[in-house]
C-alpha cells in the first residue's frame, strides 16, 4: 500500500512537472532592491496591518515566543516540514530586498523574488484573489515593521516533494488566478465577505477538505477539513451544528472568540479570532455575512441536551463533577471562564473526538490577556485513561450521537503533536 | 468514602466525597495550608501542588482522580524542617507582597528547576505563565528563581 502510494506520487509528480513545466516552472528573478523600501503613508500602513490580521499572516510567520513576522515556525505537512519565512524587511534574511512587484508576484503566483517556486503551505491559491491595492497596503505594512535578522532553517521534505519545480505542476491543477466577479444579486457586504473569505482570509485552507496531493477539493468547498490535528468544522450545512449561526452571532464569535450559544474558538481558530479582533468591524461583518450564507437559516433554537439519568460509572461522574462542572455548570451563568453547557459545543457533536480531546488536554489559553474564554489544561491533572472516560461521558451525556471510537489513540496523537 | 492518598511521602486516609477537589481535602482534612484557594476554577495557580512531580491545579483535581499518584505540597519541599534552596531564595529576595500567590509560584518554579536547573529569563516567563500575581511582584519572583538556579 505504502509502496503503491510512493509510486503513484512519483508518477503523478513526473506528469505534473512535464505539464506544469511548460506553463509555470520558469520565472525570472526580480532584481533586489538595495535599500529598505520606506513607505510613510500611515493610513496605508494601518490598512495593511488590518489586512495582515485578516490574513492571519503572523500565526505561521512567527515562532513560538518569537518576534512577530520574523518566521521560523515549523509547519508540519503530510509531505514533510516546511519552515515559514521571515517577513520582516531584513535585507539578508527577510524580504527587505523584495520590491513591491516581487511581493505581489509571490502573493499572486507563489514565486519568490529569485524566481523559485513556493510551497502552497503559503496559501497563494487564496492570496491570488487579493487586489493590487490590498497587496500594496500589506507590502507597506510589512516594510514598516522592524527588520529582524533571523535565518530560517531549510525545509525537511522527502523526494519528490523536495524538488521545487514540481510545485509548478501543482499550480496547473490547483491554482486558479481567475478574479472574483461581483455578484450583483447579493449585497455589497456579501461580496466583500466572499472576497475576504476566498482571498486573504483563506478560510478554505482549513475548512475545505484536501485531496492526496494537498489541493483543496473544489467540489466540497467548506465541507470541513483539518488544522494541526484539529477538525476544522464544515461551514456548510452540517449535522454537527445544533442550530444555525446568524450573521451577528458569527461576527461576535469571529471577533471575540466566543458566543454564548456556540462556545469558544479554540486551537488554531483561537488565533484567527484574536487576529480578527484587530480587523475592522465592517470587514468582520462582511466575512460573517458570507459565511452565514453558506447555510440555510433554520428556526431551531439552541436546545440543551442532558442525558444525565444514563447509567455511568460513579468515579467518572465524580471526576466530571470535581473537574469540569464547576465551570460547565449548565446554568445560564457562564462565570469568569465563559464556560457553556457542553451540549452547545460543536466539538462534542463532531464525528470524532479530535477537538474535544485537544481542548481537554491543552485547555484554552489564548485569551488570557483581554478576558475571553478560558479553560485550564488538564494534561497534567488527569491521566489519559481518565481523560478518555470523561470524553466519552461528555459525549453520551450532552449529545444524542453515537459513542466515539478510539479516544485513547486520539489522546496519544494529541500528546505527540504537542511535543516541541 | 475512604480514599488513601500519598502526601509528602506519607500515606494518609481521608473520608470525603470522591468529587471533592484535592485542595479542599489538603486544607480541611489533612491540615496542609500551603496550597491556597484563589479562584477555584484553575485560573490563578494559588492552589498549585505537584502530582508525580508535575505542577497541577489542586482546586480542579477531584480526589477520585488522584489515584496512587504522589502529592507534594509547599510543606513537602522543606528539608530537615527548613526552607529548601528555592523557598529560601523567595525569602531572601522578599518576593512576597501580599503573599497569596507565592505558595503556588514556589511549586511551579520548583518543577521548572527540576527539569531545567538553569533556565533563561524567557523560559522562566513562559513556564510561570499559568500562575497569576495581582500585586505585581513578578520581577522579585524572577530574581528568586534565578538566585535558586545559580546558588
Amino acid at each position: 500500500m505504502r509502496l503503491r502510494r510512493v509510486i503513484l506520487a512519483v508518477v503523478v509528480a513526473g506528469v505534473l512537472v512535464a505539464v506544469g513545466g511548460l506553463a509555470w516552472a520558469w520565472r525570472p528573478a526580480i532584481a533586489p532592491t538595495s535599500a529598505n523600501q520606506t513607505i510613510s503613508d500611515r493610513k496605508t500602513i494601518d490598512r495593511g496591518a488590518e489586512l495582515a490580521a485578516i490574513g492571519n499572516c503572523s500565526d505561521c510567520h512567527t515562532r513560538d515566543a518569537g518576534v512577530p513576522y520574523a518566521g521560523g515556525r515549523a509547519l508540519p505537512t503530510p509531505f514533510g516540514t516546511i519552515y515559514a519565512s521571515n517577513l520582516t524587511p531584513d535585507l539578508a534574511t527577510g524580504i527587505g530586498s523584495w520590491s513591491e512587484e516581487a511581493f505581489r508576484r509571490a502573493m499572486h503566483e507563489g514565486v519568490d523574488r529569485e524566481g523559485r517556486q513556493l510551497y502552497p503551505a503559503f496559501p497563494y491559491d487564496h492570496f491570488t484573489k487579493a487586489t493590487d491595492e490590498d497587496i500594496h497596503a500589506l507590502y507597506s505594512f510589512l516594510m514598516s515593521i522592524p527588520a529582524i535578522r533571523n535565518v530560517i532553517p531549510a525545509n525537511q521534505l522527502s523526494f519528490p516533494f523536495s524538488f521545487r519545480p514540481i510545485i509548478a505542476g501543482w499550480k496547473v491543477l490547483f491554482l486558479s488566478q481567475a478574479s472574483l466577479e461581483n455578484d450583483t444579486s447579493k449585497s455589497a457586504a456579501w461580496n466583500r465577505g466572499r472576497y475576504l473569505v476566498e482571498g486573504l482570509g483563506h478560510c478554505g485552507s482549513c475548512h475545505t477538505p484536501r485531496n492526496a496531493l494537498g489541493g483543496e477539493k473544489k467540489g466540497s468547498l467548506y465541507a470541513g477539513g483539518a488544522a494541526e490535528g484539529w477538525n476544522a468544522p464544515p461551514l456548510t450545512a452540517s449535522p454537527f451544528t445544533t442550530h444555525h449561526w446568524t450573521i451577528d452571532q458569527l461576527a461576535e464569535y469571529l471577533s471575540t472568540g466566543w458566543h454564548k450559544l456556540h462556545g469558544a474558538a479554540a486551537g488554531p481558530m483561537a488565533d484567527v479570532a484574536k487576529n480578527l479582533g484587530q480587523a475592522s468591524k465592517d470587514d468582520v461583518n462582511a466575512i460573517a455575512t458570507y459565511i452565514a450564507s453558506l447555510t440555510q437559516p433554520d428556526n431551531k433554537t439552541a436546545v440543551i441536551t442532558d442525558n444525565f439519568a444514563k447509567n455511568q460509572p460513579a468515579n467518572v461522574v465524580a471526576i466530571y463533577t470535581g473537574a469540569c462542572a464547576k465551570c460547565h455548570n449548565d446554568r445560564n451563568d457562564v462565570g469568569p471562564s465563559k464556560a457553556l453547557s457542553l451540549s452547545l459545543s460543536t466539538a462534542v457533536q463532531q464525528g470524532d473526538p479530535a477537538n474535544t480531546v485537544r481542548v481537554i488536554l491543552h485547555g484554552i489559553q489564548s485569551y488570557r490577556t483581554g478576558g475571553g474564554p478560558y479553560m485550564p489544561a488538564f494534561d497534567a491533572i488527569l491521566t489519559d485513561a481518565q481523560i478518555a472516560d470523561i470524553t466519552q461521558y461528555i459525549r453520551s451525556r450532552y449529545t444524542n450521537q453515537p459513542q466515539w471510537a478510539d479516544i485513547k489513540t486520539e489522546i496519544i496523537k494529541a500528546r505527540q503533536e504537542a511535543q516541541p | 468514602m475512604t480514599i488513601s492518598l500519598k502526601i509528602n511521602g506519607k500515606s494518609q486516609d481521608v473520608d470525603v466525597d470522591p468529587s471533592t477537589p484535592l485542595l479542599y481535602v489538603l486544607r480541611n482534612d489533612v491540615g496542609l495550608h500551603g496550597p491556597r484557594f484563589g479562584c477555584g476554577l484553575g485560573q490563578c495557580g494559588a492552589c498549585t501542588v505537584h502530582i508525580d512531580g508535575r505542577p497541577t491545579f489542586s482546586c480542579i483535581l477531584p480526589i477520585a482522580a488522584v489515584g496512587n499518584r504522589e502529592i507534594t505540597t509547599l510543606e513537602g519541599l522543606l528539608e530537615d524542617g527548613k526552607p529548601n534552596k528555592l523557598q529560601q531564595a523567595f525569602i531572601d529576595e522578599e518576593a512576597a507582597q501580599c503573599g497569596y500567590c507565592i505558595s503556588g509560584m514556589v511549586m511551579r518554579a520548583q518543577a521548572l528547576l527540576r527539569t531545567k536547573p538553569n533556565p533563561t529569563d524567557n523560559e522562566i516567563r513562559n513556564y510561570m505563565r499559568p500562575n497569576l500575581c495581582r500585586c505585581g511582584t513578578h520581577t522579585a519572583i524572577m530574581r528568586a528563581i534565578k538566585r535558586a538556579a545559580i546558588a
